[in-house]
């Protein structure tokens, strides 16, 4: 059934192809993380994205993909090779917010329509929100807000809360602060690149709290969860699902057993197009999808919606069919804000074992329809 | 030396050459990567006059290249807003005017140089390689706890800094004043290499006893030597903060101090041009492998070692044919 | 804080140090003998984590997994050793320095090409799993009392190595005087291969045994290396014994920091702005350390001026 589909939805996107276009073709500037120890999630975005680009048969679509490193001066000067040399449409493919403050901003004021498949900084969502930038993913405070809300929901009543010291850390204990009103138990910032959580560990035993809740993405959350789990202090465990994520599981292994996480997405999520993305995945690159993947394979879809509506050369129609949002997320219903930010519901998941496999499933809505804090100071 | 200043010649011709080529096809992005160059390799003619003439190897220079950022990153952001960076003692207005800010960048990264070389110049050898080290590690982690100029994230500029006279938006009006700036540096490193200071320098880098003996301080000579070094360094910070309309703590990376180092020791050390060559090289390697395969920077990691192992005294070194490799 | 938090964070402080002894020796054992500064060391530590996580997944034991490491490393080792290193006693650190940096670069991303761009899985065995109660109360995992007990055993190891055995002498002959013991006959490149691959095999356990509580993935050699790095140095360049006390003081100062300094910032600051103050300059606190030690003493605390 899903192959029919999958044949039928090609052909439309076609003949819809055809039909609206005048010359055709839009010209994708991809910058992600391909190299380093952030390579993951960037490979991860880029494997989704190009995965629906297959998927719709579509031969309108030319991508140029480039390495940021994960440096953010590279990412701005592969950016500006994307405008004036290559003379892209479309950008797309920053994971992380540091690179994405750094390249945003000046490729939305030199007209360059902007898709984000991961980072949503707060400064590019409230007052200096932009028509040329759209974010598919989550404003970086969402996932932390729907914990708190989580965690409230539930009856905790003295937290733990701890994330690295810098900007993304800071806005994420802020997010969890903004949905959870309650006393905490404790507040801690680590260092950026932290591996021994030992001290962290003995505060939150010595605290009396009742949970603990922490944004530490990437290796930080894998070396805190080992830990964690072996330093015998057996209180529940909420955090954001990128240190829940199927690229990371793996290697947490079961410590990371029950753990509650909140995330936009999830591979048992019952929609069609997520049956069929999660599929089509496993088939293409042999492994299951992330988040990440998820979001690259949305971002391409909704840039495929719009080319269906309006032609890139006409800006104002293009942003506008963009805006509509009319594509099939793998998430569910999805629309755009005032700001283009999402506004979406954000699941409460639990991770569980499957045969060898650790991964998720749903346990709840943590949040309905949820927008984001900044969007009131968009004028747009 | 004939050879040399040959290969130098021949260099200047290639490095107007081909952004001239590129303004003429329209490769802006070419521009953009030459300006780098000259930015980079201004960098690396600053730390040359410390590892090059001084013998100090640093592995702190990041500092300085950070500090002359912030520096551009600090006095623009609050221009652009209009908020004065201090009303008290006196008011300090911020500033978009190149002069100003490259005044104020080389200022401080000399304040910044001074200090660090007091306290460093004490040691030698290893353990003065890893003190500066220390101290640009220091000043990594101070900035990205430091939440006012945007800590980890940075700080995005939304126009590039004014210089009178030009309008440096257009690529090839800011190329040609890094150039020049980049002339005007090695035209000074030169003139300070056979000054009285830089034979003196030189001197004591080979036998500090024997200075010493003359009745000149070593310790003074190679402090002067660092500060220069890190002004010059700083003055390079601020460009690549201007060409990037953007600051981050990565600009103090042990990272970066490595990649100073690299385009100094890929060039040859103590060459007037090493840090031109190095940079040259080191830019368009990057440029063109990114695009081979996921894994470029093996091949990177690979000609980087083979120049090392196989052409000695950098690639200067190697064309010009002087110092035969021994043992 | 109750003392009891005090005694368990101090703790903690002295774990975390011997956990930096661990990959700082082989670094200044390598330091001290041939007068290599070996930026890749960090990528030898990423060889054992990844020997060890491989093997482990492959056996399911451990013991067989911290064995892999030792032999991967030291293989790696004396393979690096054999084709570049040596070529580089002879040259100035500078050279070294590019020289080793570029096999960082060939290393990360050989690995991250063998084994692809995701972290892998590593965990404690069962029978080292789990908290034990300490006189007194404290309840810590019984893994990290084995790291300690490693950490003793491998630095107890290094002082008989180098002070009873017959390379030990040979090594001690060889940082005074290269010719002298060439001329005596012992064959100098050989025994160079040997404590190369030894320090690159101690790299290794460190990686597979610290990183079984940690992420094994590409780049978690680089914080290690300026770590360790900066214990060496603080010791004095060559000593074990300076190594030691190096990562101890490392270790409490970190970690001490990390707890101290936001409690002692809430005296004046608001609790937010505390926090994050206190956690800024406990992220620069080591590098001041360092800083001071090497103004106060040039050559470290135990090196040989």
């Amino acid at each position: 059934m899903t192959l029919t589909k999958m044949g039928l939805m090609a052909t439309t996107a076609i003949f819809a192809a055809g039909a609206a276009m005048a010359d055709g073709k839009v010209k994708v500037g991809m910058i992600t993380t391909l190299s380093g120890g952030g390579a993951g999630l960037g490979i991860d975005a880029r494997d989704g994205f190009m995965l629906a680009l297959s998927l719709s048969g579509t031969e309108d679509v030319e991508v140029i993909i480039e390495d940021d490193q994960q440096k953010p001066e590279v990412a701005v000067q592969l950016a500006d090779k994307m405008i004036q040399s290559e003379n892209v449409d479309v950008m797309t493919g920053i994971i992380f917010s540091n690179l994405a403050m750094a390249a945003i901003p000046s490729a939305v004021a030199q007209d360059k329509i902007y898709l984000s498949v991961n980072a949503g900084p707060s400064a590019l969502a409230g007052a200096n929100c932009h028509p040329n930038y759209f974010n598919v993913a989550w404003q970086n405070d969402n996932l932390h807000e729907a914990a708190g809300a989580y965690v409230t929901r539930t009856g905790y009543s003295k937290p733990f809360i701890l994330a690295p010291n810098y900007p993304a850390g800071t806005d994420a204990l802020t997010g969890f602060k903004r949905f959870y009103e309650g006393e905490l138990a404790g507040e801690t910032y680590t260092t950026l690149g932290q591996t021994d959580y030992a001290p962290e560990i003995a505060q939150i035993r010595a605290s009396g709290a009742d949970s603990v809740f922490f944004f530490l993405p990437g290796g930080m959350g894998i070396s805190f969860m080992k830990q964690y789990a072996d330093s015998g202090v057996d209180l529940p465990v909420v955090g954001p699902a990128f240190s829940f994520d199927q690229g990371i599981l793996q290697a947490v292994g079961a410590a990371a057993l029950g753990v509650v996480n909140t995330s936009q997405w999830s591979k048992d999520l019952d929609n069609e197009a997520n049956t069929t993305f999660v599929a089509a995945f496993q088939q293409e690159y042999g492994r299951l999808p992330s988040l990440y993947a998820s979001q690259g394979y949305d971002t391409a879809n909704l840039l495929l919606s719009a080319m269906d509506k309006a032609d890139i050369s006409d800006k104002d129609a293009f942003r506008a069919a963009l805006k509509e949002a009319d594509f099939d997320s793998t998430r569910g219903d999805f629309e755009f804000g005032n700001n283009n930010h999402p506004i979406q519901d954000i699941y409460v998941r639990e991770v569980i074992q499957e045969g060898d496999i650790f991964t998720n499933k749903i346990i709840g809505v943590a949040l309905k329809d949820h927008a984001d804090a900044y969007a009131a100071d968009c004028k747009m | 030396m004939a050879r040399e200043t040959y290969i130098n010649a021949a260099l200047t011709l290639l490095l107007i050459l081909v952004p001239l080529w590129a303004w003429c096809s329209g490769q802006t992005y070419i521009m953009t990567l030459c300006t780098k160059v000259a930015i980079l390799a201004l960098a690396g003619v600053g730390l040359n006059i410390a590892l090059g003439l001084g013998g100090l190897v640093s592995f702190g220079h990041a500092a300085f290249f950070g500090i002359g950022g912030y520096a551009m990153g600090i006095l623009a952001s609050h221009a652009q807003v209009m908020d004065p960076i201090a009303e008290w003692p006196v008011l300090i207005h911020g500033t978009k005017s190149m002069p100003v800010i490259w005044l104020v960048a080389m200022l401080a990264s000399a304040l910044a140089a001074l200090l660090i070389g007091l306290l460093s110049l004490r040691t030698s050898g290893v353990y003065f390689i890893m003190i500066t080290l220390a101290f640009g590690q220091m000043l990594y982690y101070f900035t990205i706890g430091w939440p006012a100029y945007g800590g980890e994230d940075g700080l995005s500029i939304w126009v590039r800094n004014g210089f009178p006279g030009i309008n440096t938006l257009v690529p090839v009006q800011f190329l040609i004043l890094a150039y020049v700036i980049l002339g005007l540096a090695l035209l000074f490193s030169a003139a300070l290499a056979r000054s009285r200071f830089g034979l003196a320098l030189t001197a004591s880098r080979q036998n500090a006893d024997r200075v010493e003996t003359v009745g000149i301080t070593p310790f003074k000579l190679r402090l002067v030597a660092f500060v220069i070094s890190g002004a010059i360094t700083g003055l390079a910070g601020a460009l690549f903060a201007d060409l990037n309309r953007f600051i981050s703590p990565t600009m103090f990376s042990w990272h970066t101090s490595g990649e100073i180092m690299v385009f100094v020791i890929l060039g040859g050390v103590g060459r007037l041009y090493g840090p031109v060559v190095g940079a040259a090289l080191f830019i368009m390697l990057e440029h063109l492998l990114g695009g081979v395969s996921d894994y470029w920077q093996i091949f990177l990691g690979l000609l980087l070692l083979g120049v090392v192992l196989f052409a000695r005294g950098g690639l200067i070194g190697t064309l010009a044919g002087r110092e035969v490799a021994h043992g | 804080m109750t003392f009891l938090l005090f005694a368990e964070q101090l703790l903690n402080g002295l774990q975390f140090g011997i956990m930096l002894f661990l990959t700082a020796a082989g670094l200044t054992l390598v330091f001290g003998v041939m007068g290599l500064i070996n930026l890749a060391h960090g990528s030898l530590y990423m060889i054992g984590a990844f020997a060890a996580a491989t093997v482990a997944g492959l056996t399911g034991s451990f013991l067989l997994a911290l064995a892999a490491s030792l032999v991967a490393a030291a293989a790696a080792g004396a393979l690096i050793e054999l084709t570049v290193i040596r070529r580089l006693y002879k040259r100035d650190h500078l050279d070294q320095v590019l020289a080793t940096f570029a096999l960082i670069l060939i290393l990360s991303e050989g690995t991250r090409w063998v084994f692809g761009s995701f972290p892998l899985y590593l965990d404690v065995p069962r029978y080292l799993a789990g908290p034990v109660t300490l006189p007194g109360g404290i309840q810590y995992p019984l893994y990290r009392l084995t790291i300690i007990a490693a950490g003793l055993i491998v630095a107890a190891g290094l002082f008989a190595l180098i002070a009873r055995t017959r390379i030990g002498i040979q090594i001690r002959a060889g940082e005074a005087d290269r010719e002298m013991i060439a001329a005596l006959g012992v064959d100098i490149s050989k025994l160079y291969t040997l404590v190369f691959a030894l320090g690159a095999a101690l790299a290794g356990l460190a990686g597979a045994m610290v990183g079984t509580i940690q992420s094994v993935q590409v780049g978690m050699g680089e914080p290690v290396l300026i770590l360790a790095f900066v214990v060496i140095v603080i010791g004095g360049i060559g000593s074990i014994k300076g190594a030691l006390v190096g990562s101890l003081l490392v270790g409490v100062t970190d970690t001490m920091g990390g707890v101290l300094l936001p409690r002692l910032f809430a005296l004046f600051l608001d609790p937010s702005a505390a926090t994050t103050v206190g956690a800024s300059l406990a992220s620069m606190l080591i590098y001041i350390l360092m800083a001071a030690v090497l103004i106060l003493r040039p050559s470290g605390l135990y090196g040989s001026a």
